[in-house]
């Protein structure tokens, strides 16, 4: 199975999965459907990178650090990503983001994320599938 | 929701017997449909709250409930600090504060209808909404630490608005205890651009048309007819609450095993309330209030603003402000409890010494949010809401639907033109929000109020439809 991701029904928000051949994939993936809650992540233009580090105890929490860490810069900066890089160890997390700077005009974005919750938080692997998930309060 | 689960304790009222680690039952306010209707989910978060250290009473569940993430939307619970009682990050939420507010134009439904689509085109031009937009207030590091101090009264001192409006906020528009230097740079960065916004998702900017009086004692001194127009505001703390809710709860989470709290769900991430780690949320939460505050006080004014060019003879009054995602310290019989209201109202019944003398005889006004094609409702608190729930109510008419499936059933220009040939004008910058907050993605608010009133939470004194929504 190829790397992808998804969405989960939750009654008032959306949860995330990430899905991948690599516990780093299933990372990447679940910032791409972040990503497309607000809108299409094919519109987004790759023109510049920001980097996102974060460390925590655990896979479910460095997975909520992470989504966290690019809330806060979408939020920040104003802008939106398409394309994620992600490197593990042990209790850290080296990600690079590609976007560009929100375009209402272009990227229609339907919403915007307040934060990544522990609801339905998982990371796991099961017969060489990495998946990584949350729910998000929008 | 499976209602063996459950012991009937009247028509509207179910109890969650003790089991397991629960240290109070749980009580849920709703009618056997609604009831019905509730996700399991629901009665899972209710058991889990039920579960932490120094809860008093009850884990309460409104009549709006739905499955959040820790508490259940729609959760309310009082925490004793003598006993061990905790406060919860996840218990109040991301959105720190968000409430309504609801102003009394002093026009007529005609009046406005009459010029309608012009009100609506200048309210969408002067209100920032939906992801991307910007306020046009910037405020430098001493400015910004004034207002986490001084949330409406600071707006109201810095121009934005009149003194008269603070009266009918909750706190008299300025939250006590607020420590901004427990807000985070990253939490000041992310509001830099953010005072004076909307936001986007269930927020709104709506003008409303009185339609029913249910309550004409209560009515009367709220100062509503039926025709009357009111323009109501839904939205929170925006980027700086998010951040606090954010960083809290990944502390409270880390510290878990510092406080011994065993948690049945992360999400409800808690720390003891006389705890270094509870005080610092404390202070910075009720920072985030008062940006709340401030933020929906700076709408306030640019509302006005339009009215004044369009229908310059509207007076815009504020009848009052209430915030449904809240922690706060309160006296209840006698003890200081520190009540978590997530997604429910206060409703302090009549006499309450924290209601301004004008609402003393009849009790605070609780503002219910419907969808954009339906109903918003008016309650009054009652004397029998503080034996319910701590004094609190629902807050809204709760989802039916997810985002994911509104978004596959529904195309936001159907939408759109579908309640434009009802008579309501919709503005948003996003087509497929509109479609995720279709009015059919909500539950009945009817039946929700209905309940409320039938419980006791709240009386019903008025219900107005929409003629113009501002969606983010």
């Amino acid at each position: 199975m190829g790397a992808h991701w998804e969405h989960f029904a939750h009654a008032a928000d959306v949860g995330i999965r990430g899905v991948g051949a690599t516990k780093a994939q299933a990372f990447e993936q679940a910032a791409v459907a972040m990503t497309a809650v607000v809108t299409d992540p094919g519109r987004v233009t790759p023109r510049q990178m920001i980097r996102v580090t974060c460390a925590a105890p655990d896979d479910e929490l460095l997975l909520a650090e992470w989504l966290n860490g690019l809330i806060f810069e979408m939020s920040a900066r104003r802008m939106v990503f398409g394309r994620f890089l992600v490197q593990l160890g042990p209790g850290w997390l080296r990600g690079q983001a590609w976007g560009e700077p929100v375009d209402r005009g272009r990227h229609h974005p339907a919403v915007e994320i307040k934060g990544a919750t522990y609801t339905e938080l998982r990371v796991a692997c099961a017969n060489g599938v990495w998946l990584a998930q949350t729910v998000l309060d929008v | 929701m499976d209602l063996g689960l459950l012991k009937r304790r009247g028509e509207q009222e179910w109890e969650i017997p003790l089991h397991g680690a629960m240290r109070v039952p749980g009580v849920i306010f709703a009618d056997e449909a609604l009831v019905r209707q509730m996700d399991d989910k629901v009665y899972q978060q209710a058991v889990n709250v039920a579960t932490l250290p120094g809860i008093v009473s009850a884990s309460y569940v409104m009549p709006d409930a739905h499955w959040g993430y820790g508490f259940p939307i729609g959760g309310v619970a009082a925490f004793d600090p003598q006993q061990g009682g905790v406060v919860s990050a996840g218990g109040v939420g991301f959105d720190v504060s968000c409430g309504v507010r609801c102003l009394q134009s002093g026009l007529s439904g005609a009046e406005v209808r009459a010029v309608q689509s012009e009100l609506a085109d200048a309210l969408y031009a002067q209100i920032p909404a939906g992801l991307g937009s910007t306020g046009g207030v910037e405020l430098s590091d001493e400015q910004t630490d004034a207002m986490l101090c001084g949330g409406a009264r600071w707006a109201v001192q810095s121009g934005w608005g009149e003194a008269r409006d603070l009266e009918r906020i909750e706190e008299c528009g300025q939250m006590s205890g607020a420590d901004p230097s427990q807000v985070s740079s990253r939490a000041r960065l992310r509001q830099r651009a953010e005072m004076g916004t909307l936001g986007s998702g269930n927020h709104y900017l709506e003008v409303q048309q009185v339609c029913d009086i249910f309550d004409l004692r209560a009515a009367e001194a709220f100062g509503l007819q039926v025709d009357d127009v009111l323009v109501a505001i839904h939205c929170g703390s925006r980027g700086l609450g998010h951040q606090v809710g954010t960083e809290f709860l990944q502390r409270m989470a880390m510290a878990e095993s510092v406080y011994g709290i065993a948690l049945a769900d992360r999400e409800l991430a808690c720390a003891p309330i006389h705890s270094e780690l509870g005080e610092s949320y404390l202070g910075a939460m009720r920072a985030a209030i008062n940006c709340a505050l401030a933020n929906r006080q700076i709408l306030t004014h640019l509302v006005r603003e339009v009215f004044n060019q369009v229908l310059p003879r509207a007076t815009l009054k504020l009848l009052y402000d209430v915030s449904h995602n809240t922690c706060k310290s309160e006296l209840h019989a006698g003890r200081e409890l520190y009540v978590h209201r997530k997604g429910a109202t206060r409703a302090l019944g009549p006499g309450h010494p924290q209601l301004p003398l004008a609402l003393q005889a009849v009790g605070q006004p609780v503002l219910i949010g419907g969808s954009m094609g339906t109903e918003s409702y008016i309650l009054v608190g009652t004397h029998s809401s503080e034996r319910h729930a701590f004094a609190s109510a629902c807050h809204g008419a709760g989802r039916q639907m997810s985002r994911h499936q509104a978004a596959r059933t529904w195309r936001g220009r159907a939408v759109v033109e579908a309640l434009a040939g009802r008579g309501i004008i919709v503005r948003s910058p996003s087509l497929r929000g509109i479609a995720e907050e279709a009015p059919e993605a909500y539950k009945d608010v009817t039946s929700v109020v209905n309940c409320a009133d039938a419980a006791g939470l709240a009386r019903k004194v008025a219900r107005t439809q929409p003629l113009i929504c501002i969606k983010g």
